[in-house]
Formats: C-alpha cells, sequence, structure tokens
C-alpha cells in the first residue's frame, strides 16, 4: 500500500519583550534561578495579571504580515492543570478567541513549486518555568524564571505531506518573526519551539489517521529526523496490523526515535474557561491598519527587490533573504562594496556562508563585519586586488589580522596592473619555454594555461589576469 | 443528580485531592446536593443571551513594557517548603 | 474611647483629646481582655500598630495628614499584609508571611490607619457562618452561642464588639454585608472594580470584592474614600473618579424612589426579619422617600447560578496551593503526585474542598455547556432584572439575611441549607452593584440588617440613603452586653 503523511506543526515563539507578559519581570534568558520571577509570576496569593501591550502589537504584527484575521476581540482563558513548573495550576493562554486566525504562508519546494500552508491560528499565552531534573538529592528543582514569558503559538493546518515540507514551513515561520522582529528565533536558547502532529492514510484516502504529537524537537533536524521516524513506525505499525494510539511522544535525538510520554496516560481535562481577572482585549480597526502601515519590508518583497535592484537571480535573491540577519549583512556589505553587488552576492554565499558554518556560526557572530567584507570585495572591484589573492586576504581578515587594505599592503598583495612589468615577465616565460610557444604556435592551443600559470607563479599571482591574457595572447600570435 | 463514588474519584483526582476513602459516600451526597440546586438552571429559556463573564462590560488595559521588577529571591523563597540553590525542590517529576 | 464613631475619634484625636497611641493602646488592651470571647482575631500586630500610631501622632502634631490619619483599624486576613502572616483562615496558609501589601492595604496605611491586627474568617471566605475557619468559628457578640455570619465574621465581631472602629471585609455572596446584619454594624460592598483586588486572596474573581465594615455609613464613607480607587495592578479595577463621599451625606432624600422587590418578602423570610424591614421602610417614608413595589423575576436563580460560577472560579484559583512555592506541605511525599494530593487534602478544610469539587465538575469536559455557560447565561438574566428596576427606582430596599443569627453548629451539617443565607445578598455580586446593609432593628437580641442596593459606582448615593436613616435612628449606637 502507498501511504501518505500528513503534518501540522504548533510552533512557541517567545516574543522578545522586555518585561513578561503579565508582569513586569525581566524576560532576559540566562539569569540566575528564580531571580527574574516575581510575585505574579510566583502566583503567590493576591497577585493579578496586567497584560503586557507590546505582546499584543507583535502578535497584530504577525497576523498582518500572514494575510490573518486580526480579532478585534479576543479572550484570555485558563488551561488548568498540575505541573510544578507553572506555578498558578493553570496557564493563561487563548482559548475559544484566539488574536490571529485564518492566515497562510508560501514554502518554496524543489524546482522551484511553491505550496500555500495554511496559519489554523495563533494565540498568546505565557510560558511555564523549567523542571530540572539533575539530581537535588532525588528531586526536581524548579526555576521559574521563564515562567510568565510571552508566547506566539502557532497552529498549521495539516497542509503538510513530508518532513521536508514540514521544515520548509518551520524554516519560514523562523524568518518572518526574526523579520517582523518579534522573535529573536534562538532555538539552543528555546525562544522557538516546535511540536509536530503526524498521521499516515493510505493515499486517496479523505479521512486522516490517528494522530501522535511530537515533542522536543527543537531543530530543523530533528524535526526532519523525528517526522520521519515517526511516518516509518505509523507505516510499520498500520502495516503490521497494528492501530495507532492517539499520543503525546517524546523525540530522543540521541537514538533518533521516538517514545510516548509515560506521564501522560490519562487524557487531559483541561477545564478552560476565560479568565476572570482579565478582560476582553478588544483592538479597533485603526490599530491594525497602524500596524499594518509599520509592517517592514517581508522576506517575498525583499527577494523581489534584490533581484531588481541588484540584478541577482531569484535562486540567490532567495537565499540572501531567507533571513532577514543576511539579508541587512548583505545590504551593508553592498553599501561599503561601492555597489559591487553580485560580488558582494557571491562572497557573502560563497566563502563568507562557508566560513560560518565550518565554525557552527550564525551570521549575527560572524568575527567578519559586512564593512569588513564590503571594503574588500572594492578592492577587487577596483583591481587593487584579483579574485584569487582576494581570497587569501579573506582568510587573513577571518583569522583577525586587520582590515582588507593593511592585509593587502603589508602582504605585498597587490596586483600588479603595469603592462611593462607584466610585458616583461611574458617575455621571459616565452623565452624560456621556447618549444612550449612552438608547439602552440603549430595549434596546441591548450597550452594557454600553462604561460598563463607561469607568469602567475613569478609574479605570486599578483599580475592583473586580463592583462596577462590580452598580452599573452597579442605576444603568441606575433 | 447523583454522583458515583467514580466520579468523585475522577473529580477528586482533577483536582488533586486525596479524598480518604471513607469520605467517599459523604462527598457524593453533599456534592450531589449541590448539583441538585444547581439544577434547575436547566429549565431556564436563555437561547440567545450572551454568557456574562464580568460586571464590567469594558476592555483590557495594556500595560508598557518596561521592566519593573527586580530580584526579590531570597525574600519570596523564605516561606518556601524546600529550597536549593535559589531553585523549589519538588519530589522527583518522571516524565 | 471604645463607643465613639471613626468621625468622632477623629475629631477627637485633631482636637488632641488623645493620642492616636492613647487610642492604639486603648484598643489592644481591650482586645487582650475581650477578644477571647468572640474570636475575632487571628493575629494582633501590637507593635506595628505602635509604630504606625506614633508616626500619625506625629503627622497630626504637625498638621498633616487626613481625616482617618491614626484611627486604628483591623484587616481581615484574606489581605495580604507584607511580614505579618495572611492565613485567610485556612491551615494551607498558617505558615504564610505576605512578602507584600495588597494595594488596600497599602491606601489606607497611607491615609494613616493604624492596622490593630489581622481578623478571622471562614476558610478562603467561603462560608456564610465563620464556622468554616482553621482558627476556630468566631462568635457573636449579641450572642455568643451564635454566628456573627460570614465568611468576615471576625472583622464584623470586632467593629461590633467595640474591638476596632473600622475593618476590611470582603464580600463574594454577601460576605460584608450578611456579618454586618448579624453583628447590627454597617457593612458596605462596594461596586465590582471600585475598590482594588490585588492582594486580596481570590476566591471568585469575578465576584469579589473588598469593602468596608464600620458602626455608622458615615465611618464607611470614610474608609471607602482611602480604599476606593483605580489601580493599575488590577486589570478589573475601574479608572473613574472617585467622588467625596462625606460631602453628599446629608443631602435630602426627599422624594427619593425606594423599590422593595416582591421577591425578597415572599417564602423564606422569617416574620420577625420581615416586621423589622417593613419598620425600617416606615423610617424612609417619614424622610420623605417614595416606597415601590418592584419585581426582580430571577431572584430565585441567583443561589444556584452563584453556586456554578463561585465555585468554578475558586477551583482555579485554588490551584496555586500545591505545596511548592508557598503554604503547607504535606509531610514525606512520595512523588509529586502524593505531594499534591495529600497535601491539598491536609491543608484545606471540607468546605473548600467541596467548592473545588464543584467547580472542577463544572468545568470538566462534557459538563462546561450544561453548567458554566448556562450559568454565565442566567447571570445576564440577573443583571438585567437589576438594570429594568433602577430605570424606576433610585435604590432598592430589602432584609440582608433570611433570618437573625443563627446557633453555632445550627446549619453545618447541610451545606445546601447554609448556602439559602446568602439568598437576598448573592444576585449584587453576580450583578457587580454596590450594595449596603445597615442595622435596622432587633429581634429579640438580635440584630436585623436592611439591605440598599444602588446602581453602579452609586455608593455616594447608598451611603447618603444609610446615613440619614441613621440620623433618625439609633440601632447602629447599640453595643453587645459584655463589650459595654
Amino acid at each position: 500500500m502507498e501511504w501518505e503523511a500528513v503534518i501540522g506543526l504548533e510552533i512557541h515563539s517567545q516574543l522578545k519583550t522586555k518585561s513578561k507578559i503579565f508582569s513586569g519581570a525581566s524576560t532576559a534568558y540566562g539569569a540566575e534561578p528564580n531571580t527574574q520571577a516575581c510575585v505574579v509570576d510566583l502566583g503567590l496569593p493576591g497577585v493579578l495579571p496586567v497584560l503586557n501591550g507590546e505582546v499584543v502589537r507583535m502578535a497584530t504584527k504577525f497576523g498582518v504580515a500572514i494575510g490573518a484575521t486580526v480579532a478585534q476581540r479576543s479572550i484570555f482563558a485558563r488551561k488548568n492543570y498540575f505541573y510544578p513548573d507553572l506555578p498558578k495550576g493553570y496557564q493563561i493562554s487563548q482559548y475559544a478567541l484566539p488574536i490571529v486566525t485564518h492566515g497562510h504562508v508560501e514554502i518554496e519546494l524543489e524546482e522551484g513549486a511553491t505550496k500555500t500552508i495554511g496559519v489554523t491560528r495563533a494565540h498568546l499565552e505565557e510560558d511555564a518555568g523549567k523542571s530540572l531534573h539533575e539530581d537535588f538529592h532525588g528531586m526536581t528543582g524548579i526555576d521559574l524564571n521563564r515562567a510568565g514569558t510571552p508566547l506566539l503559538e502557532i497552529v498549521s493546518e495539516p497542509d503538510m505531506r513530508s518532513a521536508k515540507e514540514a521544515v520548509a514551513y518551520m524554516k519560514k515561520i523562523h524568518s518572518l518573526v526574526q523579520y517582523l522582529e518579534i522573535c529573536d528565533g534562538n532555538m539552543q536558547e528555546g525562544s522557538f519551539r516546535c511540536d509536530a502532529n503526524v498521521s499516515v492514510r493510505p493515499i486517496g484516502q479523505s479521512e486522516l489517521g490517528t494522530r501522535t504529537e511530537l515533542k522536543n524537537i527543537n531543530s530543523f533536524r530533528f524535526v526532519e529526523r523525528a517526522i520521519n521516524y515517526e511516518i516509518e513506525r505509523q507505516i510499520d505499525v498500520l502495516e503490521g496490523g497494528g492501530q495507532i494510539v492517539q499520543e503525546t511522544r517524546l523525540y530522543d535525538a540521541d537514538n533518533n526515535e521516538t517514545r510516548p510520554l509515560r506521564s501522560k496516560e490519562e487524557a487531559m481535562d483541561y477545564r478552560y474557561f476565560p479568565d476572570p481577572d482579565l478582560l476582553p482585549v478588544e483592538l479597533d480597526a485603526a490599530f491594525i491598519e497602524d500596524v499594518r502601515q509599520q509592517l517592514p519590508e517581508l522576506p517575498e518583497a525583499k527577494k523581489a527587490r534584490f533581484v531588481e535592484q541588484y540584478g541577482l537571480s531569484v535562486y540567490d535573491a532567495g537565499v540572501l533573504t531567507a533571513s532577514r540577519d543576511m539579508a541587512d549583512y548583505y545590504e551593508a556589505v553592498v553599501v561599503a562594496s561601492s555597489g559591487e553587488a553580485k560580488l558582494a552576492a557571491n562572497w557573502v554565499m560563497g566563502d563568507l556562508t562557508g566560513a560560518l558554518n565550518k565554525e557552527g556560526l550564525d551570521i549575527t557572530a560572524s568575527p567578519m563585519t559586512a564593512e569588513q567584507l564590503g571594503l574588500m570585495i572594492e578592492r577587487i572591484g577596483d583591481n587593487t586586488i584579483s579574485g584569487k589573492i582576494a581570497k587569501k586576504v579573506f582568510e587573513a581578515m577571518w583569522a583577525g589580522e586587520g582590515d582588507a587594505d593593511l592585509i593587502i599592503e603589508s602582504k605585498g598583495l597587490k596586483q600588479v596592473t603595469d603592462t611593462g612589468a607584466i610585458e616583461h615577465v611574458i617575455d621571459d616565460v616565452l623565452a624560456n619555454n621556447a618549444s612550449q610557444v612552438e608547439q602552440y604556435r603549430a595549434g596546441k592551443e591548450k597550452l594557454f594555461g600553462f604561460f598563463v600559470g607561469q607568469v602567475m607563479k613569478i609574479t605570486q599571482g599578483k599580475a592583473n589576469p586580463a592583462q596577462v591574457n590580452d598580452i599573452l595572447k597579442k605576444k603568441l600570435q606575433s | 443528580m447523583s454522583l458515583s463514588r467514580e466520579d468523585v474519584e475522577k473529580i477528586a483526582h482533577l483536582a488533586r485531592l486525596a479524598i480518604r476513602e471513607e469520605d467517599i459516600p459523604k462527598y457524593a451526597q453533599d456534592l450531589s446536593n449541590i448539583l441538585d440546586l444547581v439544577e434547575q438552571l436547566k429549565a431556564v429559556d436563555s437561547d440567545g443571551v450572551e454568557p456574562m463573564a464580568h460586571p464590567l462590560e469594558s476592555s483590557q488595559r495594556l500595560r508598557s513594557d518596561e521592566v519593573t521588577e527586580t530580584d526579590e529571591r531570597s525574600r519570596f523563597q523564605s516561606v518556601a517548603p524546600k529550597t536549593e540553590a535559589g531553585l523549589y525542590l519538588v519530589p522527583k517529576v518522571i516524565e | 474611647m471604645h463607643t465613639k464613631t471613626i468621625a468622632q475619634l477623629s475629631a477627637a484625636l485633631r482636637a488632641g483629646e488623645f493620642s492616636s497611641e492613647e487610642l492604639t493602646r486603648f484598643f489592644l488592651e481591650r482586645i487582650s481582655r475581650l477578644d477571647d470571647k468572640t474570636n475575632g482575631y487571628v493575629t494582633v500586630t501590637t507593635e506595628r500598630a505602635l509604630e504606625a500610631a506614633s508616626a500619625a501622632d506625629a503627622k497630626i502634631a504637625a498638621g498633616e495628614g487626613g481625616p482617618i490619619t491614626g484611627v486604628p483599624i483591623a484587616h481581615k486576613d484574606i489581605f495580604c499584609t507584607e511580614g505579618v502572616p495572611t492565613r485567610c483562615g485556612s491551615k494551607m496558609l498558617d505558615n504564610f508571611i505576605a512578602p507584600y501589601d495588597a494595594t488596600c492595604v497599602t491606601k489606607l496605611s497611607e491615609a494613616g490607619t493604624v492596622m490593630l491586627g489581622k481578623t478571622n474568617m471562614d476558610e478562603f471566605a467561603m462560608g456564610s457562618s465563620n464556622e468554616t475557619s482553621f482558627y476556630g468559628p468566631v462568635r457573636n457578640p449579641w450572642d455568643l452561642n451564635a454566628v456573627p455570619g460570614g465568611s468576615s465574621g471576625g472583622s464584623a465581631a470586632v467593629v461590633a464588639a467595640r474591638l476596632a472602629p473600622g475593618a476590611t471585609g470582603t464580600d463574594t455572596g454577601g460576605s460584608i454585608r450578611q456579618p454586618a446584619a448579624l453583628t447590627g454594624i454597617t457593612g458596605l460592598k462596594p461596586t465590582y472594580g471600585r475598590v482594588s483586588r490585588y492582594g486580596m486572596i481570590a476566591f471568585a474573581s469575578s465576584l469579589d470584592q473588598g469593602g468596608a465594615m464600620a458602626s455608622t455609613a458615615e465611618d464607611a464613607a470614610l474608609l471607602l474614600q482611602a480604599m476606593a480607587g483605580f489601580d493599575p495592578k488590577d486589570s478589573t479595577s475601574v479608572d473613574e473618579s472617585v467622588p467625596d463621599y462625606r460631602a453628599t451625606l446629608n443631602d435630602s432624600i426627599e422624594g427619593l424612589k425606594i423599590g422593595l422587590p416582591k421577591e425578597y418578602f415572599g417564602e423564606g423570610l422569617s416574620s420577625d426579619v420581615a416586621n423589622v424591614i417593613d419598620e425600617a421602610i416606615a423610617e424612609y417614608r417619614q424622610l420623605g422617600a417614595e416606597v415601590i413595589e418592584i419585581s426582580l423575576p430571577n431572584s430565585g436563580l441567583a443561589v444556584p447560578t452563584y453556586y456554578v460560577i463561585a465555585p468554578a472560579e475558586c477551583s482555579s484559583n485554588l490551584s496555586r496551593y500545591d505545596g511548592v512555592r508557598f503554604g503547607y506541605r504535606c509531610e514525606d511525599p512520595v512523588d509529586i503526585e502524593d505531594m499534591y494530593k495529600r497535601s491539598r487534602e491536609e491543608g484545606f478544610g471540607p468546605e473548600v474542598k467541596r467548592r473545588i469539587m464543584i467547580g472542577t465538575y463544572a468545568l470538566s469536559a462534557g459538563y462546561y455547556d450544561a453548567y458554566y455557560l448556562k450559568a454565565q447565561q442566567v447571570r445576564r438574566l440577573i443583571k438585567n432584572d437589576f438594570m429594568d428596576a433602577f430605570a424606576k427606582v433610585d435604590v432598592i430596599a430589602g432584609p440582608v439575611s433570611p433570618t437573625p443569627a443563627f446557633k453555632l453548629g445550627e446549619k453545618t451539617a447541610d451545606p445546601v441549607t447554609m448556602y439559602f443565607s446568602d439568598i437576598y445578598t448573592i444576585a449584587v455580586n453576580l450583578a457587580g452593584l454596590p450594595a449596603i446593609s445597615i442595622p435596622a432593628g432587633f429581634v429579640g437580641d438580635a440584630p436585623v440588617g436592611l439591605q440598599l442596593i444602588s446602581p453602579f459606582f452609586d455608593e455616594a448615593r447608598l451611603l447618603n440613603v444609610a446615613h440619614r436613616f441613621q440620623q433618625i435612628t439609633d440601632w447602629h449606637a447599640r453595643v453587645p452586653k459584655g463589650f459595654e
């Protein structure tokens, strides 16, 4: 039987506000345990929540950016369950009336095709704290610094049919929230997390199969692996005559497998009801329009502009606008290089990305600033150095040896453009390789490269390649 | 409306109350009586009446995004049952 | 000194007849001598009181401070008070010392009042007789074998016994008005949102409202003046200006339209109480008021509606008592579930557990629409009744409690019987309206209260109407035997 996977994602995106969603405690990452948990976050008797307005603006931005309906009236509800890192015994979330509904994003598939993925809803809620299971005399430690950090939970339609599509969608949302400056996207710190709902069904069947929910898949790589594992597992179960149990499963990255979550054996009954401590959030059309007017340039528009303005290929423009940080870096390089847009694209996508990947660095952590790279590229453009020599300069810059001009000067890498000097070297090369000259003239044109190589060897690569070509050709023809 | 022993046990579990075995009949009786009282609501014609969650027909006020709180961990933890290294300690939680 | 009203004490303090410190010592001495009879206080804050009193004296001497500077008061133990035990009548919070002050407490402190201590109450404000307190029942100063009402029974008892000139209370279904009525004092439940709920331990968030308890309406006006107002820490607090409540106390009520809901005078109301209410209404006619019979047709649904909404909210509000960050934790839990279940089983009393369970049931899957949603719809019908009535009358009057104070233990066996103690007070909370209970007479030695209800944010009118009554009656000035 041929099977088809059906996948939906729930993405938890931490909103990058200064203070928490319902209290004035800081949201900064990495503080000492419980030093950023105030009376409200701790759920002490008598405390009350007050909503952070920035959170509402950020959710509205997201809603407008995905062409969704931003609710003029949304309601906070309580989701009741007991867990030690959930201080009040309930999580304040949105249930019946979320702030964002019915949006969509486009994802790119292989061979340039695109697919629309529906976003069912995006709602605001508070994050829980963290349970630390390291050994405290056999006890669990609770850190509530994260409790009350604002989250936007983005729930997709079950529109994805493969792990690859799921990853493409997740990357799309990841890029978008950063473009909108509502989330830092830092997956190591848990600012951007993902759960996946996965089911399979025979191709052609319209009703959905029983789904499982995969938790704890917090990198693009793990999402792909976990989903692929789960699809295989479900197909195996079904083909073996078994049935899928609707359950929550944890992805174990070490063993690349999913396993059921033990503590969730009972069906949860969250007893949602409107939070009586909070009133309905009402937004007027003018507010939503104002947010729309202030939206930053979004990935699609930026990509089109890169093609138009910088003469890049659609592919290159897509790579360079995949993240806002990358796009911003690229544009800074172009400015610093005095407009060498194509060269800049090649360097950013090529050597720079390669070097970053090699060291596992994000572009925001690049040891080389866009300005530095741009100035080096400018030197290629004005023929101070050749592209080949530039690679040496790049390496030296990466190693922290200073700016391009300093390196070119101190290492004597300046390109030789003096026609007389180049002619002189060429004359020597031709004189010293008389037999090859004869063979060339007899028709063995392949040898042209040999002569260029000899010239470059003598000049240590500094001779201007175009000039070398021109002069060599003339001399060999005469 | 009469609640069974199983109903009481299920509710007590949801509410995380270790109701004693011998108290269950009394709870079942008391809760059933309360539900009988509440039962008369069912006879009310409330079709089309908008549920009233709140006495005030106003909307949520929004706070500006400012950090106003400082670290008061030691003060807050002075009333905690068990802490260590700044953490609240609870019996081992198994996922 | 103890028979003086807050207004009189204020004048005496300002005239230098005695200092706040002398006054405070006087009340502390009375408390140590007499409080055992009523068990109204759970905590007496002697040192703090004396410090606050001398600070108040300094202010008065400097010609600073306001009308209640230097006046001793008691706080219901539901209000968080920094550095002072805040136990809410529960074993669950027996070891809880609040790390912050409730807004209400802050405001009254800033107004210069002196906290004498914290008053006993039904556990988490769930009760109508003060018998659910972990700290023992409160006794009614008028009859030590009778209940004082609840849940603000401690505050009511200490004011009635003149162990404090005034006190704070909270009212979720009648918890200020019913004990005020049963102990012969004045109790004001303001409009929902008028007084901040921040730091007031939640029972049912959409119903809870803090208010003032004192011997007279004028005193209640002085306390409310300090308590009322917008609080940015409470999303449900209302940003509306606070009028000068004392300015209109003496306004004429000639031509005032008083509505008597016929549903409040039917079956269930004791004839003795009915007679007292009739006489009180007759006094209002003397004062020039016009009395009109009205109808609040859904009144009979208030109790069932309340016993869905209040338990539902309470079941969620009380989930935070889990033994993790504060409060009671059971001995030697074997695992996390055991810790939750035993801490909560051992930490909460039976009435609290009953309400948590009813609320849990009402919100659970499959029952939400039939119970919670339905109750919210009926809640609107109840509110609409009042809105219709206020199109015809200025205030609504009626009994507070169907009977005078009942004996300790009389109604504890059957929770539902107890719930009907609040039959005339609950609808006001569901609607969010302000209401006041004032002493209207006696049945034998047992006080009876008259309830007055006004439109939203019209506390000034309520206080005015109550004050005019107290100008021509002296029920509010009676002091129970043994406490003179």
